[in-house]
């Protein structure tokens, strides 16, 4: 049986792990508002930017300068780019793990095939960068305030890559910010880019021609895709931390209670063990 | 009362304006548009340089833009930039700085100037400083 002072000093021990996974989840709770924030200002962008592209798109549909620009270009897929975003910081439940899962599910998935991996974030670095895999780059210490600038690098060497036919299709793998109790793991296919279909086109007066501007478009296109992968990743990550460290929180009042009462119960013991012996003693002079 | 457009201004992180409007003035690749209530339905691409939008019932406002595109409708006018900031958010002395750095970077070339990134420099520094109200 341990002794009382074993155990509180257990009890000590647990309460300072609750104090570190109490402010965790407030952290995450302040960050997360301004990261959902971000995400929700960009959401409009996006939007935009889609209908935009699929009117200019519409408008050069089946013209030829429109199949010799390099974005659009679709060869068979030898060579994948698989962009991984994970999140610099562990303590997030399995918002990293998922992640490194779906990307060990998709090598397995394209057997034969050249899969090379773009890590952004610490997490997945440090898992791929001691396996066998093909790394074609890193980022990592921006996942906490990824924005436009990051954004831009990552896309212009996407990009680069795409249109000097290195590679030849490239998806991002990130964890989408369904709520603050979800996050899903999202597999988005980049580059070549489909352009988004829907509504049929007005007429629209061009000032520059169509296939030109389509042209200039898509990089743009390409960098709102990924911004708002990042941003997304980081409002998921908080997310994610906030619910992980919420239920640390709870477990350890649980483990904290259940100690108390075994203190308790040992203490009790012990006193009662030690007025027997009184008793017994007093007894055995009579 | 004057016929009004909606003037919405957004860049990849945020929506930056939304406003009713009565003129628009936006620095298209092609050079400046003015545009007003009722114009036909329109898309071009936009250089760097002010864009400048009188609301309603107000004075003219100004913002610079730096690159991005521009789609017109009868009643709204929506601006996606690569770039934008508010008049009274711009730096105008860092703009300064910028402008002369690359002045000086194309009146002495050097063997690996990168004219292009320069001149790019340049029409951004002159874009937010036009629209700061300076030069």
């Amino acid at each position: 049986m341990p002794s009382l002072i074993d155990i509180r000093r257990r009890i000590r021990s647990v309460k300072n792990t609750q104090q570190i996974t109490k402010a965790m989840k407030m952290v995450a709770t302040a960050r997360l508002r301004r990261a959902t924030e971000r995400v929700i200002n960009a959401r409009p962008y996006a939007r935009m930017m889609g209908r935009m592209l699929q009117n200019v798109a519409a408008a050069v549909a089946g013209e030829e300068a429109a199949a010799a620009i390099p974005l659009l270009a679709e060869r068979p897929e030898n060579r994948i780019q698989l962009v991984l975003i994970t999140a610099d910081r562990g303590l997030a439940g399995a918002f990293n793990s998922n992640l490194i899962k779906a990307a060990q599910q998709f090598i397995a998935e394209h057997p034969g095939k050249q899969v090379r991996l773009e890590l952004v974030g610490r997490k997945g670095r440090d898992f791929f960068v001691r396996r066998p895999v093909d790394v074609s780059g890193e980022v990592t210490g921006i996942s906490q305030s990824a924005g436009l600038n990051e954004a831009r690098a990552l896309t212009n060497t996407l990009i680069e890559r795409f249109s000097n036919e290195e590679t030849d299709s490239v998806y991002l793998l990130y964890n989408e910010f369904k709520s603050i109790l979800s996050q899903k793991v999202t597999l988005k296919k980049i580059l070549p880019i489909s352009v988004p279909g829907g509504e049929p086109h007005q007429d629209y007066i061009f000032e520059q021609p169509p296939a030109e501007m389509l042209g200039r478009m898509l990089p743009q296109y390409v960098l709102v895709l990924v911004l708002e992968a990042f941003l997304e990743t980081a409002a998921a990550e908080h997310a994610a931390r906030m619910t992980a460290m919420d239920a640390a929180t709870t477990n350890a009042n649980d483990v904290i209670n259940k100690l108390t009462l075994y203190m308790n119960r040992v203490r009790q013991a012990s006193i009662t063990r030690e007025i027997i012996e009184v008793v017994s003693g007093a007894s055995a002079l009579e | 009362m004057a016929e009004t457009l909606r003037l919405e201004v957004s860049t990849p992180e945020r929506l930056l304006l939304e406003e009713q409007v009565t003129q628009v003035e936006v620095p298209g690749l092609n050079g400046a548009m003015g545009i007003l209530p009722h114009h036909a339905r329109l898309v071009s691409e936009l250089g760097d340089g002010p864009l400048a939008y009188t609301p309603e019932n107000g004075h003219k406002q100004k913002m610079s833009i730096c690159g991005g595109y521009v789609e017109v409708g009868p009643d709204l006018v929506r601006v996606l930039a690569v770039r934008a900031e508010k008049a009274d958010e711009i730096d105008v002395k860092r703009a300064e700085e910028a402008l002369k750095r690359a002045n000086d970077r194309l009146l002495n070339p050097t063997a690996d100037l990168d004219v292009a990134r320069a001149l790019n420099a340049m029409h951004r520094a002159q874009a937010r400083l036009a629209a700061a109200g300076r030069q």
